[in-house]
């Protein structure tokens, strides 16, 4: 009896019915060898991607653990490619124990060039669990074949920092978030520091605060702007601000926002010294005269608030990172929820862009 | 509501709007303090569930830990401590820096619990750490220890005015089962814990309710209009549920042997999941709702008196025999089980629900060490079908439906189906259409005391049992629990390694029958 699953077929010329087959006998005869191992059937996710970057991305999705597709089709794209080429590839996470289960996850890899993209969707359909939701990526760009296979898909995964321009960042994300459901890792990246700002305004006196900051200043990568709009949006939206155009001034993006009571001055700051992509800190000043600022630190974020009669505490709110691969992960995963605060906080910061 | 004349209209509390969407709702700035910090259940599940809490960012915004234990040491002593129990038991490797996160807030009080002085020193730690924060924190105390030390715990928190919180946080109490070991003393404890504390303060732990599967009960009833309709007296033949572990009781002979199967598992857990199972739909999800429904299910059960325990009860001792392919010894061979003990080490109940939807529906609880594997899981039997009209040769034994709720090992739900043979012949035979969770969805479940300890740092009750069920609970086992310990041995055998003692069979109704372990 095998201890773990790996059943692997390939064919070259092939047809996307030649490859169905496939899946199935691969299925069968793992079953048949140890029935302890049974099918995943949560989530298929079709990865669009150009052909010689499909080794760094099968990397990536190693790397995401439990939170795997239960089927992975990738399309790795070669223009020249004349012929369809695939390979399927069935595996478990690991043995089963005795009296235990293991689950079996598939990934179907089909090699196309430019002939075939016309008939794409015929070649992506039968490959995919019906009735399972399906998560589309395309890391290297692609729109036009993005919005063809948004036809088989619910949800769309992006990265909007990946766009060196925040605008098409932002825009493009808003034009796909009127087809499907928008998982954006920019937005995953800063779900630590919107649950601890959430959390440190929990307190009911301090409730009253949040209606009252006057001013909110983000610290982030140079490369990842779209992230710090985002954030800025989320706070924006969340607290019914109305955003203006930021304009640049140095490294830095600077505006006001219009609150019910007051303006918020708002501040997008560069951190040249972050040696990864993501925010750096986060300041957040109340008409009181409290501040609070959350920044990156060892082993969880750094708080640091200022009282109204000017006392400082300083402390850290453990938690780890979870590294770009767990990020990705989260992002599989939130393909089967829905966050209802993420439009609401793309249009904010859509209405910031300079 | 129109405010009443005269009254000041309360201030309507703002609501924060950051929460939205959030998967993890914030919890309030919370000081933790363990009684009987150095031991197992703190090793093994308490601070591990810290830690994991800790990596997830799901701990407090601020969080501080003070063990308190009889041994003498210092507060580095004590966090070095922790830190070795975490990297032994966590379910995770921890990363380094969120566990020195975690450690730097710890802080370590020695003494004997009934000491005043103790809880002198414990009121300056919880003081200082406020001061730090320059707010009150809420504080949590969580009662890890023997149950004897529940009563002058809570007494001498009581008088050194900790149970109340003079500074505006909230005050909760944790305590680990067993609550009592007989109804006599269930209701004692309940009236000194009472006497300190209100109901609404007290989070009395009963880890299965943490369980992921345990709450999907409620979903699995709930959330699906095809099963409500079926789940009652009319369709229902009879509802079994199953604990059965296939170790024996290991180190833990001093403990085992003066709890026993029925007190250890049937009293708290078992009598847990017959709630789930037959509780009427509550009118929301709220602690006070959910659990108003689960004493109206133990209230309907009648205790049963001393002249009809032997048809409705049955206990047995495990004998030598073989377990994972070893020889393993009996219960009365094991190291620390005193010679002629009568402690059971299985323990079977046949329990009616005599209310309008359940009458006449035998529920039969059943729990053991040392049987042929580990299983827990709820089994419905539907009544058969009035008319078979496919007896034909070749069937292979048409049986009702069963539903079949696995909580572990392989969480899920099965339902029996009679399916024809493929062929020529009308033939029959069972088949299963299988659910499991773990193919289903992505999330792994957290361990039931991460859920436990957030949810008691969160006021929500939810998950714990009220003074009323627990007392309810022992009122149903008590006459057995008394039964047993006047009747002497030895007890009925069963062979290790087995589907457990003959004698249980005798606890069945004409037709049914225990499922194979």
């Amino acid at each position: 009896m095998p201890g773990r699953s790996d059943a692997v077929w390939s064919g070259e010329g092939t047809t996307p019915d030649a490859i169905e087959a496939a899946l199935r006998e691969l299925l069968v005869e793992v079953h048949a060898e140890n029935d302890n191992f049974v099918p995943a059937r949560v989530l298929n996710m079709i990865a669009f991607v150009d052909r010689e970057w499909s080794g760094e991305i099968a990397n990536r999705l190693r790397g995401v653990g439990r939170y795997h597709a239960s089927r992975t089709l990738v399309l790795a794209y070669e223009p020249r490619r004349e012929r369809l080429d695939a390979r399927v590839m069935i595996a478990s996470d690991g043995a089963p124990g005795p009296g235990e289960l293991a689950l079996l996850h598939e990934t179907v890899v089909v090699e196309l060039g430019k002939r075939h993209l016309d008939d794409l969707l015929t070649i992506a359909d039968p490959l995919v669990v019906t009735d399972l939701p399906t998560l589309l990526w395309s890391p290297h760009g692609h729109h036009e074949i993005v919005t063809e296979l948004l036809a088989l898909a619910q949800a769309v995964l992006v990265d909007s920092v990946e766009e060196p321009i925040a605008r098409e960042a932002l825009d493009r994300a808003w034009e796909l978030t009127t087809q499907a459901y928008v998982v954006d890792l920019a937005w995953l990246r800063s779900t630590p520091w919107r649950e601890r700002v959430a959390a440190m305004f929990d307190p009911v006196w301090l409730r009253r605060e949040l209606r009252t900051i006057t001013s909110m200043t983000v610290r982030h990568h140079p490369t990842s702007t779209v992230a710090a709009m985002l954030l800025a949006g989320w706070l924006a939206s969340r607290l019914d601000w109305r955003a203006s155009p930021l304009i640049a001034s140095g490294e830095a993006l600077v505006g006001d926002a219009h609150a019910s009571r007051q303006h918020v001055a708002l501040r997008l700051e560069a951190a040249p010294e972050l040696q990864v992509p993501g925010l750096e800190s986060l300041t957040l000043e109340t008409a009181s005269g409290m501040s609070l600022r959350l920044s990156r630190g060892a082993g969880g974020l750094r708080a640091h608030r200022r009282d109204e009669r000017g006392a400082e505490r300083e402390w850290t709110i453990p938690g780890a990172s979870r590294g770009e691969q767990g990020v990705l992960g989260e992002g599989i995963r939130q393909a089967l929820l829905r966050d209802p605060t993420y439009v609401p906080a793309l249009e904010a910061a859509r209405a910031m862009l300079p | 509501m129109a405010a009443t004349a005269g009254q000041p209209t309360p201030q309507a509390v703002p609501e924060n709007p950051l929460t939205a969407g959030l998967e993890r709702l914030p919890v309030a700035p919370t000081t933790l303090v363990i009684f009987g910090a150095t031991g197992d259940l703190a090793r093994r599940k308490l601070l591990p569930a810290l830690y994991n809490l800790a990596h997830e960012g799901a701990l407090p915004e601020r969080f501080h830990l003070v063990g308190v234990s009889r041994k003498e040491k210092e507060h580095d002593d004590y966090r070095a401590e922790c830190e070795q129990a975490i990297r032994r038991f966590s379910r995770r490797k921890p990363d380094d820096s969120v566990l020195s996160s975690l450690l730097d807030n710890v802080k370590y009080v020695p003494g004997t619990f009934d000491d005043e002085a103790v809880y002198g020193e414990l009121h300056t730690v919880l003081d200082e750490f406020e001061k730090e924060a320059g707010e009150p924190l809420n504080r949590a105390f969580y009662l890890s220890t023997a149950p004897s030390f529940f009563p002058v715990i809570v007494e001498r928190l009581g008088s050194s005015q900790l149970a109340h919180h003079e500074s505006g946080g909230e005050v909760r109490l944790i305590i680990e089962k067993p609550f009592g070991t007989t109804l006599e003393e269930a209701r004692e404890l309940n009236r000194r814990v009472l006497a300190i504390f209100d109901e609404a303060q007290i989070f009395r732990i009963d880890h299965y309710l943490g369980k992921e599967t345990v709450q999907n009960m409620m979903a699995f009833r709930f959330a699906n209009g095809m099963f409500e309709p079926l789940w009652n007296r009319n369709y229902i033949e009879s509802v079994q549920i199953t604990a059965a572990e296939d170790i024996g009781i290991g180190s833990r002979a001093d403990y085992y042997d003066s709890s026993g199967a029925l007190r250890d598992l049937i009293q708290n857990h078992m009598l847990q999941l017959l709630c789930h199972v037959a509780m009427e739909p509550p009118v929301n999800f709220t602690a006070e709702e959910v659990r108003n429904e689960k004493v109206k299910v133990l209230q309907a059960i009648p205790p049963p008196g001393v002249a009809e325990i032997g048809q409705m009860a049955v206990r047995a001792q495990y004998s030598a025999g073989h377990a994972g392919g070893e020889d393993v010894l009996g219960y009365l061979q094991e190291d620390g089980v005193p010679e002629g003990s009568i402690t059971e080490t299985y323990a079977a109940l046949r329990l009616e629900v005599d209310n309008w939807r359940w009458a006449g529906v035998p529920f039969y609880l059943r729990t053991g060490k040392r049987l042929a594997r580990k299983i827990t899981e709820i089994a419905v039997t539907l009544k058969p079908v009035p008319h078979l009209a496919f007896s034909q040769e070749g069937s292979l034994g048409v049986q009702p439906n069963q539903l079949v709720l696995t909580l572990q090992p392989n969480e899920g739900v099965s339902l029996r189906l009679g399916a024809k043979i493929p062929g020529t012949r009308m033939s029959i035979r069972p088949v299963n259409m299988e659910f499991l969770y773990g193919t289903a969805f992505l999330s792994q479940s957290p361990e039931a005391y991460e859920r436990l300890i957030t949810d008691a740092m969160r006021g929500d009750a939810t998950l714990f049992t009220r003074n009323d069920e627990v007392e309810a609970q022992w009122r149903i086992c008590d006459p057995i629990v008394g039964s047993w310990s006047q009747t002497p041995g030895p007890l009925a055998q069963y062979e290790a390694g087995s589907q457990g003692p003959e004698e249980a069979d005798g606890l069945l109704r004409e037709g049914d029958t225990w499922r194979a372990i």
